[in-house]
Protein backbone atom coordinates (compact mmCIF):
# COMPACT_ATOMS: atom_id res chain seq x y z
CA UNK A 1 0.00 0.00 0.00
CA UNK A 2 1.51 3.27 -1.17
CA UNK A 3 -1.02 5.79 0.19
CA UNK A 4 -0.66 7.47 -3.19
CA UNK A 5 -3.63 8.97 -5.01
CA UNK A 6 -3.73 8.76 -8.82
CA UNK A 7 -5.95 11.08 -10.85
CA UNK A 8 -6.72 10.58 -14.53
CA UNK A 9 -6.69 13.92 -16.40
CA UNK A 10 -9.55 14.01 -18.92
CA UNK A 11 -8.42 15.94 -22.01
CA UNK A 12 -9.58 16.38 -25.61
CA UNK A 13 -6.98 17.49 -28.17
CA UNK A 14 -4.84 19.01 -25.45
CA UNK A 15 -7.65 20.90 -23.71
CA UNK A 16 -8.23 19.64 -20.19
CA UNK A 17 -11.84 19.24 -19.06
CA UNK A 18 -12.21 21.45 -15.96
CA UNK A 19 -13.72 18.45 -14.13
CA UNK A 20 -10.19 16.98 -14.05
CA UNK A 21 -8.82 20.02 -12.19
CA UNK A 22 -11.80 19.99 -9.82
CA UNK A 23 -11.03 16.33 -9.08
CA UNK A 24 -7.30 17.01 -8.73
CA UNK A 25 -8.00 19.76 -6.19
CA UNK A 26 -10.06 17.38 -4.05
CA UNK A 27 -7.54 14.57 -4.53
CA UNK A 28 -4.80 16.87 -3.17
CA UNK A 29 -6.59 16.85 0.21
CA UNK A 30 -7.11 13.09 0.08
CA UNK A 31 -3.41 12.48 -0.66
CA UNK A 32 -2.38 14.80 2.20
CA UNK A 33 -4.78 13.05 4.59
CA UNK A 34 -3.42 9.64 3.57
CA UNK A 35 0.17 10.89 3.76
CA UNK A 36 0.84 9.89 0.14
CA UNK A 37 1.74 11.51 -3.15
CA UNK A 38 -0.69 12.92 -5.69
CA UNK A 39 0.07 11.59 -9.18
CA UNK A 40 -1.57 12.89 -12.39
CA UNK A 41 -2.04 10.46 -15.30
CA UNK A 42 -2.11 12.11 -18.72
CA UNK A 43 -3.11 9.97 -21.71
CA UNK A 44 -3.25 11.25 -25.29
CA UNK A 45 -1.14 12.24 -28.27
CA UNK A 46 1.21 15.25 -28.03
CA UNK A 47 0.05 15.99 -24.51
CA UNK A 48 3.38 16.31 -22.67
CA UNK A 49 2.63 19.96 -21.80
CA UNK A 50 -0.34 18.85 -19.76
CA UNK A 51 1.86 17.04 -17.25
CA UNK A 52 3.43 20.36 -16.19
CA UNK A 53 -0.02 21.91 -15.97
CA UNK A 54 -1.20 19.07 -13.72
CA UNK A 55 1.74 19.67 -11.40
CA UNK A 56 0.92 23.39 -11.30
CA UNK A 57 -2.64 22.46 -10.33
CA UNK A 58 -1.36 20.43 -7.38
CA UNK A 59 0.05 17.06 -8.46
CA UNK A 60 3.39 15.96 -6.95
CA UNK A 61 4.34 14.14 -10.12
CA UNK A 62 2.86 13.06 -13.42
CA UNK A 63 2.94 10.04 -15.70
CA UNK A 64 2.37 10.51 -19.42
CA UNK A 65 1.26 7.92 -21.97
CA UNK A 66 1.74 9.63 -25.32
CA UNK A 67 0.74 7.50 -28.27
CA UNK A 68 -1.30 7.79 -31.50
CA UNK A 69 -3.63 5.02 -30.25
CA UNK A 70 -4.55 7.28 -27.33
CA UNK A 71 -5.30 10.39 -29.45
CA UNK A 72 -9.01 10.39 -28.60
CA UNK A 73 -10.64 8.62 -25.70
CA UNK A 74 -11.47 4.99 -26.36
CA UNK A 75 -12.43 2.68 -23.57
CA UNK A 76 -10.19 -0.32 -24.20
CA UNK A 77 -6.79 1.37 -24.76
CA UNK A 78 -7.32 3.95 -22.00
CA UNK A 79 -8.47 1.31 -19.52
CA UNK A 80 -5.49 -0.89 -20.42
CA UNK A 81 -3.01 1.87 -19.53
CA UNK A 82 -4.75 2.73 -16.26
CA UNK A 83 -5.03 -0.95 -15.31
CA UNK A 84 -1.34 -1.53 -15.97
CA UNK A 85 -0.27 1.56 -13.98
CA UNK A 86 -2.49 0.58 -11.06
CA UNK A 87 -1.07 -2.95 -11.01
CA UNK A 88 2.54 -1.76 -11.24
CA UNK A 89 2.42 1.19 -8.86
CA UNK A 90 -0.33 0.15 -6.41
CA UNK A 91 -2.00 3.47 -5.66
CA UNK A 92 -4.42 3.45 -2.74
CA UNK A 93 -6.97 5.60 -4.56
CA UNK A 94 -7.66 6.21 -8.28
CA UNK A 95 -9.89 9.19 -8.99
CA UNK A 96 -11.36 10.80 -12.06
CA UNK A 97 -14.14 13.20 -12.98
CA UNK A 98 -17.63 11.77 -13.40
CA UNK A 99 -17.92 13.03 -16.97
CA UNK A 100 -19.68 10.68 -19.40
CA UNK A 101 -16.23 9.34 -20.24
CA UNK A 102 -15.14 8.96 -16.61
CA UNK A 103 -18.40 7.15 -15.88
CA UNK A 104 -17.52 4.45 -18.42
CA UNK A 105 -13.77 4.33 -17.84
CA UNK A 106 -13.87 3.95 -14.04
CA UNK A 107 -16.21 0.92 -13.84
CA UNK A 108 -14.32 -0.81 -16.65
CA UNK A 109 -11.00 -0.37 -14.83
CA UNK A 110 -12.62 -1.40 -11.53
CA UNK A 111 -13.87 -4.63 -13.13
CA UNK A 112 -10.44 -5.40 -14.64
CA UNK A 113 -8.72 -4.76 -11.27
CA UNK A 114 -11.48 -6.42 -9.21
CA UNK A 115 -11.77 -3.41 -6.89
CA UNK A 116 -14.58 -1.26 -5.47
CA UNK A 117 -16.05 1.78 -7.20
CA UNK A 118 -17.92 4.79 -5.83
CA UNK A 119 -19.29 6.72 -8.83
CA UNK A 120 -20.48 10.36 -9.09
CA UNK A 121 -19.39 11.31 -5.60
CA UNK A 122 -20.10 14.68 -4.02
CA UNK A 123 -17.59 14.21 -1.20
CA UNK A 124 -14.61 12.05 -0.26
CA UNK A 125 -13.01 11.89 3.17
CA UNK A 126 -10.34 9.97 5.03
CA UNK A 127 -11.65 8.73 8.39
CA UNK A 128 -9.12 6.95 10.62
CA UNK A 129 -6.98 6.16 7.60
CA UNK A 130 -9.95 4.74 5.65
CA UNK A 131 -11.47 6.29 2.56
CA UNK A 132 -15.19 7.06 2.61
CA UNK A 133 -17.25 8.64 -0.13
CA UNK A 134 -20.65 10.31 -0.34
CA UNK A 135 -22.85 10.00 -3.40
CA UNK A 136 -26.43 10.59 -4.45
CA UNK A 137 -28.57 7.63 -5.51
CA UNK A 138 -32.15 7.26 -6.73
CA UNK A 139 -31.60 10.30 -8.97
CA UNK A 140 -30.67 12.58 -6.11
CA UNK A 141 -33.43 11.53 -3.70
CA UNK A 142 -31.13 9.55 -1.39
CA UNK A 143 -27.57 10.29 -0.23
CA UNK A 144 -25.40 7.22 0.42
CA UNK A 145 -22.18 6.98 2.38
CA UNK A 146 -19.84 4.47 0.73
CA UNK A 147 -17.19 2.42 2.50
CA UNK A 148 -14.60 0.29 0.71
CA UNK A 149 -13.35 -3.26 1.15
CA UNK A 150 -9.71 -4.29 1.30
CA UNK A 151 -8.94 -4.36 -2.43
CA UNK A 152 -7.03 -1.34 -3.76
CA UNK A 153 -7.04 1.05 -5.47
CA UNK A 154 -10.42 2.37 -4.41
CA UNK A 155 -11.98 3.90 -7.51
CA UNK A 156 -13.88 7.15 -7.14
CA UNK A 157 -15.43 9.47 -9.72
CA UNK A 158 -16.32 13.03 -8.73
CA UNK A 159 -19.41 14.83 -9.87
CA UNK A 160 -18.94 17.93 -11.98
CA UNK A 161 -19.02 21.45 -10.49
CA UNK A 162 -19.15 20.30 -6.88
CA UNK A 163 -15.54 21.27 -6.08
CA UNK A 164 -13.68 24.41 -7.22
CA UNK A 165 -10.84 24.41 -9.72
CA UNK A 166 -7.70 24.97 -7.62
CA UNK A 167 -5.48 28.00 -8.21
CA UNK A 168 -2.50 26.90 -10.33
CA UNK A 169 0.99 27.64 -8.99
CA UNK A 170 3.33 28.31 -11.95
CA UNK A 171 6.42 27.83 -9.78
CA UNK A 172 5.47 24.29 -8.73
CA UNK A 173 7.76 21.54 -10.06
CA UNK A 174 7.56 17.76 -10.04
CA UNK A 175 8.91 14.64 -11.68
CA UNK A 176 7.41 13.69 -15.03
CA UNK A 177 7.68 10.05 -16.13
CA UNK A 178 6.34 8.34 -19.20
CA UNK A 179 4.79 4.98 -19.87
CA UNK A 180 3.92 3.01 -22.99
CA UNK A 181 0.51 2.32 -24.45
CA UNK A 182 -0.56 -1.28 -23.80
CA UNK A 183 -2.70 -2.12 -26.82
CA UNK A 184 -1.57 -1.88 -30.43
CA UNK A 185 -4.04 -0.35 -32.89
CA UNK A 186 -4.73 -3.81 -34.35
CA UNK A 187 -5.87 -5.02 -30.92
CA UNK A 188 -8.37 -2.20 -30.40
CA UNK A 189 -11.83 -3.22 -31.68
CA UNK A 190 -13.39 0.26 -31.61
CA UNK A 191 -12.55 2.88 -34.24
CA UNK A 192 -13.68 6.51 -34.13
CA UNK A 193 -15.20 7.59 -37.45
CA UNK A 194 -15.92 11.19 -36.58
CA UNK A 195 -17.15 13.67 -34.03
CA UNK A 196 -19.98 16.05 -34.76
CA UNK A 197 -19.12 18.66 -32.17
CA UNK A 198 -21.89 20.69 -30.62
CA UNK A 199 -20.49 23.87 -32.18
CA UNK A 200 -21.56 27.20 -30.77
CA UNK A 201 -23.60 25.53 -28.08
CA UNK A 202 -22.59 25.84 -24.47
CA UNK A 203 -22.46 22.39 -22.94
CA UNK A 204 -25.15 21.81 -20.32
CA UNK A 205 -22.76 19.75 -18.22
CA UNK A 206 -20.35 22.55 -17.37
CA UNK A 207 -22.61 25.59 -17.88
CA UNK A 208 -22.60 28.20 -15.11
CA UNK A 209 -26.01 29.39 -16.25
CA UNK A 210 -28.83 27.31 -17.74
CA UNK A 211 -32.12 28.68 -19.05
CA UNK A 212 -34.65 25.92 -19.66
CA UNK A 213 -38.03 25.74 -21.34
CA UNK A 214 -40.87 23.31 -20.72
CA UNK A 215 -44.37 22.58 -21.88
CA UNK A 216 -45.23 26.24 -21.33
CA UNK A 217 -43.12 27.41 -24.29
CA UNK A 218 -45.82 25.85 -26.50
CA UNK A 219 -43.72 24.85 -29.52
CA UNK A 220 -40.30 24.95 -31.17
CA UNK A 221 -40.59 28.71 -31.87
CA UNK A 222 -41.26 29.29 -28.18
CA UNK A 223 -37.66 28.35 -27.43
CA UNK A 224 -36.38 31.50 -29.19
CA UNK A 225 -36.80 33.79 -26.15
CA UNK A 226 -35.41 31.03 -23.89
CA UNK A 227 -32.31 30.74 -26.10
CA UNK A 228 -31.98 34.54 -26.26
CA UNK A 229 -31.90 34.79 -22.46
CA UNK A 230 -29.37 31.93 -22.28
CA UNK A 231 -27.21 33.71 -24.87
CA UNK A 232 -27.16 37.05 -23.05
CA UNK A 233 -26.11 35.23 -19.87
CA UNK A 234 -23.46 33.19 -21.70
CA UNK A 235 -25.34 30.09 -20.66
CA UNK A 236 -26.75 26.90 -22.12
CA UNK A 237 -30.31 26.12 -23.08
CA UNK A 238 -32.06 23.25 -21.37
CA UNK A 239 -35.47 21.67 -21.69
CA UNK A 240 -37.90 19.49 -19.80
CA UNK A 241 -38.82 16.02 -20.94
CA UNK A 242 -42.24 17.28 -22.07
CA UNK A 243 -40.61 19.70 -24.52
CA UNK A 244 -38.18 17.07 -25.81
CA UNK A 245 -40.84 14.38 -26.19
CA UNK A 246 -42.98 16.87 -28.12
CA UNK A 247 -40.08 17.20 -30.57
CA UNK A 248 -39.56 20.93 -29.94
CA UNK A 249 -35.83 20.60 -29.09
CA UNK A 250 -33.29 17.76 -29.40
CA UNK A 251 -32.78 15.24 -26.60
CA UNK A 252 -29.27 16.61 -25.90
CA UNK A 253 -31.00 19.54 -24.14
CA UNK A 254 -33.05 17.40 -21.74
CA UNK A 255 -32.49 17.98 -18.02
CA UNK A 256 -33.83 15.43 -15.55
CA UNK A 257 -34.10 11.77 -14.69
CA UNK A 258 -33.82 10.48 -18.26
CA UNK A 259 -31.67 13.41 -19.38
CA UNK A 260 -28.77 15.26 -17.83
CA UNK A 261 -28.06 16.10 -14.22
CA UNK A 262 -26.77 19.66 -14.05
CA UNK A 263 -25.34 21.84 -11.31
CA UNK A 264 -25.16 25.44 -12.57
CA UNK A 265 -24.82 28.57 -10.46
CA UNK A 266 -28.12 29.82 -11.92
CA UNK A 267 -31.02 27.82 -13.34
CA UNK A 268 -33.93 29.71 -14.86
CA UNK A 269 -36.97 27.48 -15.47
CA UNK A 270 -39.39 28.96 -18.01
CA UNK A 271 -42.80 27.35 -18.35
CA UNK A 272 -41.64 24.25 -16.47
CA UNK A 273 -44.07 22.88 -13.90
CA UNK A 274 -41.38 21.02 -11.95
CA UNK A 275 -42.19 17.32 -12.19
CA UNK A 276 -40.14 15.25 -9.75
CA UNK A 277 -38.18 13.76 -12.66
CA UNK A 278 -37.15 17.24 -13.83
CA UNK A 279 -36.27 18.39 -10.31
CA UNK A 280 -33.99 15.36 -9.98
CA UNK A 281 -31.77 16.83 -12.68
CA UNK A 282 -31.49 20.43 -11.47
CA UNK A 283 -32.49 20.91 -7.86
CA UNK A 284 -28.88 21.24 -6.67
CA UNK A 285 -28.40 24.40 -8.78
CA UNK A 286 -27.10 27.15 -6.51
CA UNK A 287 -29.84 29.62 -7.46
CA UNK A 288 -33.15 28.70 -9.09
CA UNK A 289 -35.52 31.16 -10.74
CA UNK A 290 -38.93 29.99 -11.92
CA UNK A 291 -41.18 31.79 -14.38
CA UNK A 292 -44.57 30.13 -14.73
CA UNK A 293 -48.19 31.15 -15.24
CA UNK A 294 -49.44 28.68 -12.65
CA UNK A 295 -48.79 29.89 -9.08
CA UNK A 296 -49.36 26.30 -7.85
CA UNK A 297 -46.60 24.82 -10.06
CA UNK A 298 -44.32 22.59 -7.92
CA UNK A 299 -41.22 24.32 -9.33
CA UNK A 300 -41.97 27.29 -7.02
CA UNK A 301 -41.31 25.05 -3.99
CA UNK A 302 -37.70 24.69 -5.13
CA UNK A 303 -37.12 28.15 -6.58
CA UNK A 304 -35.39 30.98 -4.75
CA UNK A 305 -37.10 33.61 -6.90
CA UNK A 306 -40.36 33.21 -8.73
CA UNK A 307 -42.36 35.20 -11.23
CA UNK A 308 -45.99 34.23 -11.74
CA UNK A 309 -46.74 35.28 -15.28
CA UNK A 310 -46.47 34.59 -18.98
CA UNK A 311 -42.93 33.64 -19.94
CA UNK A 312 -43.40 35.35 -23.32
CA UNK A 313 -43.76 38.67 -21.48
CA UNK A 314 -41.25 38.19 -18.68
CA UNK A 315 -38.40 36.33 -20.38
CA UNK A 316 -37.84 38.93 -23.17
CA UNK A 317 -38.13 41.71 -20.55
CA UNK A 318 -35.39 40.07 -18.49
CA UNK A 319 -33.23 39.61 -21.59
CA UNK A 320 -33.65 43.29 -22.49
CA UNK A 321 -32.90 44.41 -18.93
CA UNK A 322 -29.75 42.26 -18.71
CA UNK A 323 -28.64 43.39 -22.16
CA UNK A 324 -28.80 46.97 -20.90
CA UNK A 325 -26.89 46.14 -17.70
CA UNK A 326 -24.24 43.90 -19.18
CA UNK A 327 -23.69 46.04 -22.29
CA UNK A 328 -24.23 44.70 -25.80
CA UNK B 1 -29.15 -12.48 -33.91
CA UNK B 2 -29.04 -13.54 -30.31
CA UNK B 3 -29.73 -10.42 -28.28
CA UNK B 4 -29.79 -10.18 -24.53
CA UNK B 5 -31.39 -7.11 -22.95
CA UNK B 6 -30.55 -6.30 -19.34
CA UNK B 7 -33.65 -5.24 -17.45
CA UNK B 8 -33.93 -3.94 -13.92
CA UNK B 9 -36.88 -3.26 -11.70
CA UNK B 10 -36.62 0.08 -9.91
CA UNK B 11 -38.68 2.18 -7.52
CA UNK B 12 -41.23 4.38 -9.26
CA UNK B 13 -40.01 7.95 -8.76
CA UNK B 14 -43.41 9.23 -9.91
CA UNK B 15 -44.58 8.16 -6.43
CA UNK B 16 -42.32 10.70 -4.71
CA UNK B 17 -44.36 13.27 -2.83
CA UNK B 18 -44.39 15.15 0.45
CA UNK B 19 -45.38 11.91 2.23
CA UNK B 20 -43.17 9.49 0.23
CA UNK B 21 -39.49 10.42 0.31
CA UNK B 22 -36.50 8.71 -1.30
CA UNK B 23 -35.85 6.39 1.64
CA UNK B 24 -39.46 5.21 1.78
CA UNK B 25 -39.39 4.68 -1.95
CA UNK B 26 -36.28 2.51 -1.77
CA UNK B 27 -38.09 0.31 0.74
CA UNK B 28 -38.69 -3.11 -0.75
CA UNK B 29 -42.42 -2.78 -0.34
CA UNK B 30 -42.57 0.44 -2.37
CA UNK B 31 -44.09 0.55 -5.85
CA UNK B 32 -41.83 -0.72 -8.62
CA UNK B 33 -41.56 -0.13 -12.35
CA UNK B 34 -39.29 -1.29 -15.14
CA UNK B 35 -36.22 0.98 -15.06
CA UNK B 36 -37.12 3.89 -17.38
CA UNK B 37 -33.95 3.53 -19.48
CA UNK B 38 -34.52 -0.17 -20.10
CA UNK B 39 -37.57 0.29 -22.30
CA UNK B 40 -35.27 1.94 -24.85
CA UNK B 41 -32.88 -1.00 -24.60
CA UNK B 42 -35.75 -3.45 -25.15
CA UNK B 43 -37.06 -1.51 -28.13
CA UNK B 44 -33.57 -1.45 -29.66
CA UNK B 45 -33.29 -5.21 -29.20
CA UNK B 46 -36.72 -5.93 -30.64
CA UNK B 47 -36.01 -3.71 -33.68
CA UNK B 48 -32.73 -5.56 -34.32
CA UNK B 49 -34.55 -8.89 -34.14
CA UNK B 50 -37.19 -7.61 -36.56
CA UNK B 51 -34.45 -6.55 -38.98
CA UNK B 52 -32.13 -9.54 -38.69
CA UNK B 53 -34.18 -12.36 -37.20
CA UNK B 54 -33.16 -14.20 -34.06
CA UNK B 55 -34.20 -13.95 -30.47
CA UNK B 56 -34.43 -11.37 -27.68
CA UNK B 57 -33.89 -12.60 -24.14
CA UNK B 58 -34.66 -10.23 -21.28
CA UNK B 59 -32.41 -10.87 -18.29
CA UNK B 60 -33.06 -9.39 -14.87
CA UNK B 61 -31.34 -9.65 -11.52
CA UNK B 62 -33.70 -8.74 -8.70
CA UNK B 63 -36.28 -9.68 -6.13
CA UNK B 64 -38.88 -12.37 -6.98
CA UNK B 65 -41.42 -9.64 -7.78
CA UNK B 66 -39.13 -8.40 -10.56
CA UNK B 67 -40.91 -10.96 -12.75
CA UNK B 68 -43.36 -8.09 -13.29
CA UNK B 69 -40.63 -6.11 -15.10
CA UNK B 70 -39.82 -9.19 -17.18
CA UNK B 71 -43.51 -9.65 -18.04
CA UNK B 72 -43.49 -6.06 -19.34
CA UNK B 73 -40.50 -7.02 -21.47
CA UNK B 74 -42.29 -10.09 -22.84
CA UNK B 75 -45.40 -8.03 -23.52
CA UNK B 76 -43.32 -5.56 -25.54
CA UNK B 77 -41.94 -8.36 -27.66
CA UNK B 78 -39.04 -10.13 -25.95
CA UNK B 79 -39.07 -13.85 -26.77
CA UNK B 80 -37.78 -15.16 -23.47
CA UNK B 81 -37.19 -13.86 -19.98
CA UNK B 82 -34.94 -15.08 -17.20
CA UNK B 83 -34.86 -13.87 -13.60
CA UNK B 84 -31.78 -14.22 -11.42
CA UNK B 85 -32.97 -14.05 -7.85
CA UNK B 86 -31.42 -15.23 -4.63
CA UNK B 87 -31.61 -13.83 -1.09
CA UNK B 88 -27.81 -13.96 -0.98
CA UNK B 89 -27.62 -11.30 -3.71
CA UNK B 90 -29.11 -8.56 -1.52
CA UNK B 91 -26.70 -5.61 -1.15
CA UNK B 92 -24.32 -6.81 -3.88
CA UNK B 93 -22.22 -3.99 -5.34
CA UNK B 94 -22.10 -3.17 -9.05
CA UNK B 95 -19.17 -5.48 -9.75
CA UNK B 96 -20.80 -8.51 -8.10
CA UNK B 97 -24.00 -7.72 -9.98
CA UNK B 98 -22.04 -7.55 -13.23
CA UNK B 99 -20.22 -10.80 -12.45
CA UNK B 100 -23.49 -12.66 -11.85
CA UNK B 101 -25.04 -11.16 -15.01
CA UNK B 102 -21.95 -12.11 -17.04
CA UNK B 103 -22.21 -15.69 -15.75
CA UNK B 104 -25.89 -15.79 -16.72
CA UNK B 105 -25.12 -14.41 -20.19
CA UNK B 106 -22.49 -17.13 -20.64
CA UNK B 107 -25.02 -19.74 -19.50
CA UNK B 108 -27.63 -18.46 -21.99
CA UNK B 109 -25.11 -19.12 -24.74
CA UNK B 110 -23.48 -17.41 -27.69
CA UNK B 111 -24.76 -13.85 -28.14
CA UNK B 112 -24.31 -11.10 -30.69
CA UNK B 113 -25.28 -8.16 -28.52
CA UNK B 114 -26.06 -7.32 -24.94
CA UNK B 115 -28.13 -4.13 -24.67
CA UNK B 116 -28.69 -2.13 -21.50
CA UNK B 117 -30.10 1.25 -20.58
CA UNK B 118 -27.63 4.01 -19.71
CA UNK B 119 -28.19 3.59 -15.99
CA UNK B 120 -30.46 2.13 -13.36
CA UNK B 121 -32.14 4.91 -11.47
CA UNK B 122 -31.94 3.27 -8.02
CA UNK B 123 -28.18 2.83 -7.62
CA UNK B 124 -27.52 5.30 -10.46
CA UNK B 125 -23.97 3.95 -10.84
CA UNK B 126 -23.90 3.78 -14.68
CA UNK B 127 -21.53 0.87 -14.10
CA UNK B 128 -23.30 -2.44 -14.72
CA UNK B 129 -23.24 -2.68 -18.52
CA UNK B 130 -19.64 -1.46 -18.72
CA UNK B 131 -18.53 -3.98 -16.11
CA UNK B 132 -20.38 -6.81 -17.87
CA UNK B 133 -18.42 -5.92 -21.04
CA UNK B 134 -15.15 -5.81 -19.10
CA UNK B 135 -15.81 -9.23 -17.54
CA UNK B 136 -16.94 -10.83 -20.82
CA UNK B 137 -13.98 -9.15 -22.53
CA UNK B 138 -16.03 -7.83 -25.44
CA UNK B 139 -16.24 -4.30 -26.88
CA UNK B 140 -18.46 -1.79 -25.08
CA UNK B 141 -20.18 1.18 -26.71
CA UNK B 142 -21.87 3.50 -24.20
CA UNK B 143 -24.58 6.15 -24.64
CA UNK B 144 -25.72 4.92 -28.06
CA UNK B 145 -28.17 7.35 -29.69
CA UNK B 146 -28.21 5.75 -33.17
CA UNK B 147 -27.51 2.21 -34.28
CA UNK B 148 -26.52 2.43 -37.91
CA UNK B 149 -25.05 -0.64 -39.55
CA UNK B 150 -25.38 -3.80 -37.49
CA UNK B 151 -24.13 -6.75 -39.53
CA UNK B 152 -24.36 -10.05 -37.64
CA UNK B 153 -22.74 -11.98 -40.51
CA UNK B 154 -19.70 -9.73 -40.75
CA UNK B 155 -19.81 -9.23 -36.96
CA UNK B 156 -19.58 -5.46 -37.22
CA UNK B 157 -21.51 -2.58 -35.68
CA UNK B 158 -21.46 1.14 -36.23
CA UNK B 159 -23.19 3.55 -33.93
CA UNK B 160 -23.42 7.18 -32.86
CA UNK B 161 -22.90 7.82 -29.18
CA UNK B 162 -23.71 10.95 -27.21
CA UNK B 163 -20.71 12.33 -25.39
CA UNK B 164 -20.44 15.69 -23.68
CA UNK B 165 -18.51 17.15 -26.62
CA UNK B 166 -21.08 16.10 -29.23
CA UNK B 167 -22.04 13.06 -31.29
CA UNK B 168 -19.28 10.53 -31.85
CA UNK B 169 -19.51 7.98 -34.68
CA UNK B 170 -17.77 4.70 -33.92
CA UNK B 171 -17.46 1.25 -35.40
CA UNK B 172 -16.66 -1.90 -33.52
CA UNK B 173 -16.94 -5.66 -33.56
CA UNK B 174 -19.62 -8.08 -32.46
CA UNK B 175 -20.29 -9.54 -30.01
CA UNK B 176 -20.51 -6.31 -28.06
CA UNK B 177 -22.27 -4.73 -25.10
CA UNK B 178 -23.99 -1.40 -25.70
CA UNK B 179 -25.83 1.03 -23.45
CA UNK B 180 -28.47 3.27 -24.95
CA UNK B 181 -29.90 6.73 -24.30
CA UNK B 182 -33.51 7.63 -24.94
CA UNK B 183 -32.85 9.40 -28.24
CA UNK B 184 -32.32 5.99 -29.87
CA UNK B 185 -36.00 5.16 -30.32
CA UNK B 186 -39.60 5.47 -29.16
CA UNK B 187 -40.45 2.36 -27.13
CA UNK B 188 -43.58 0.61 -28.35
CA UNK B 189 -46.58 -0.07 -26.16
CA UNK B 190 -47.23 -3.73 -25.40
CA UNK B 191 -49.79 -5.24 -27.75
CA UNK B 192 -52.94 -6.94 -26.44
CA UNK B 193 -51.61 -10.28 -27.66
CA UNK B 194 -48.26 -9.54 -26.06
CA UNK B 195 -49.86 -8.83 -22.69
CA UNK B 196 -51.87 -12.08 -22.84
CA UNK B 197 -48.79 -14.06 -23.79
CA UNK B 198 -46.77 -12.45 -21.00
CA UNK B 199 -49.43 -13.12 -18.38
CA UNK B 200 -49.28 -16.85 -19.15
CA UNK B 201 -45.50 -17.07 -19.41
CA UNK B 202 -43.56 -18.97 -16.80
CA UNK B 203 -40.28 -17.21 -16.16
CA UNK B 204 -37.36 -19.40 -15.07
CA UNK B 205 -35.56 -18.25 -11.95
CA UNK B 206 -31.86 -18.93 -11.57
CA UNK B 207 -30.22 -18.97 -8.14
CA UNK B 208 -26.55 -18.18 -7.55
CA UNK B 209 -25.89 -21.93 -7.29
CA UNK B 210 -27.32 -22.35 -10.80
CA UNK B 211 -24.63 -19.90 -11.96
CA UNK B 212 -21.79 -21.50 -10.01
CA UNK B 213 -21.48 -19.00 -7.16
CA UNK B 214 -21.34 -19.58 -3.44
CA UNK B 215 -22.95 -17.26 -0.90
CA UNK B 216 -19.60 -15.76 0.18
CA UNK B 217 -18.88 -14.58 -3.37
CA UNK B 218 -21.95 -12.34 -3.61
CA UNK B 219 -23.84 -9.92 -1.37
CA UNK B 220 -21.87 -7.85 1.14
CA UNK B 221 -19.26 -10.62 1.63
CA UNK B 222 -18.33 -10.65 -2.07
CA UNK B 223 -18.59 -6.88 -2.59
CA UNK B 224 -15.83 -4.26 -2.48
CA UNK B 225 -18.14 -1.38 -1.60
CA UNK B 226 -21.01 -1.10 0.84
CA UNK B 227 -23.40 1.70 1.78
CA UNK B 228 -23.99 1.48 5.53
CA UNK B 229 -25.69 4.87 5.73
CA UNK B 230 -28.52 6.11 3.56
CA UNK B 231 -29.92 9.55 4.23
CA UNK B 232 -32.30 11.99 2.63
CA UNK B 233 -30.65 14.89 0.82
CA UNK B 234 -30.57 18.11 2.85
CA UNK B 235 -33.86 19.91 2.37
CA UNK B 236 -33.72 23.27 0.71
CA UNK B 237 -34.10 26.07 3.18
CA UNK B 238 -34.95 28.52 0.45
CA UNK B 239 -38.47 29.82 0.50
CA UNK B 240 -39.46 31.25 -2.80
CA UNK B 241 -39.54 35.03 -3.04
CA UNK B 242 -42.20 35.98 -5.57
CA UNK B 243 -41.28 39.02 -7.63
CA UNK B 244 -44.33 41.07 -8.58
CA UNK B 245 -44.87 43.83 -11.07
CA UNK B 246 -45.00 44.40 -14.80
CA UNK B 247 -42.51 42.50 -16.97
CA UNK B 248 -40.18 45.53 -17.07
CA UNK B 249 -40.43 46.09 -13.30
CA UNK B 250 -39.95 42.43 -12.43
CA UNK B 251 -37.00 42.18 -14.84
CA UNK B 252 -35.31 45.13 -13.15
CA UNK B 253 -35.78 43.67 -9.66
CA UNK B 254 -34.57 40.21 -10.74
CA UNK B 255 -31.55 41.66 -12.58
CA UNK B 256 -30.61 43.56 -9.39
CA UNK B 257 -30.81 40.34 -7.40
CA UNK B 258 -28.76 38.31 -9.88
CA UNK B 259 -26.09 41.02 -9.92
CA UNK B 260 -26.14 41.28 -6.10
CA UNK B 261 -25.68 37.49 -5.87
CA UNK B 262 -22.65 37.93 -8.19
CA UNK B 263 -24.13 35.41 -10.62
CA UNK B 264 -24.10 37.76 -13.58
Amino acid sequence: MSNNVFVWIDQTEGAVDSIAWETLGLARNVADDLGGQLVALVLGENVSGLAEQAIQYGADRAIIADDPTLKSFRLEPYAAVLTKLAQEQEPTVLMMGASNIGLELAPYVAAKLDVGLAPSCIDVAVEVGKLTATRPALVGNVIAKIVFGEAQPHLVTIRRRVFPVPEPDPTRRGEIASTEAVLAEADIPTKIKGLEAAIGEVSLADAKVIVSGGRGVGGPEGFAPVQALADILGGAMGASRAAVDAGWVPYAHQVGQTGKTVQPDLYIACGISGAIQHLAGMKTAKLIVAINKDPEAPIFKYAHYGIVGDLFDYVPALTAELKGRLGS
Amino acid sequence: MNIIVLVKQTPDTAQLSSSVDGLKLLDESGPKVINPWDEYALEAGIQLKEAHGGKVTALCLGQPQATEALKSALAMGADEAILISDPALTDSDSLVTARVLAAAITKIGAFDMVIAGRSGIAGDTWATAVQVAALLDVPQISYVAELNAVDPAAKTISAVRLVEGGRESVSSKLPAVISVVKEINEPRYPSFIGIRKASKATIPTWSIADLGFEAGQVGPAGSQVQWPELNLPPSREAKVEIIEGSPAEAAKILADKLIAEKIV
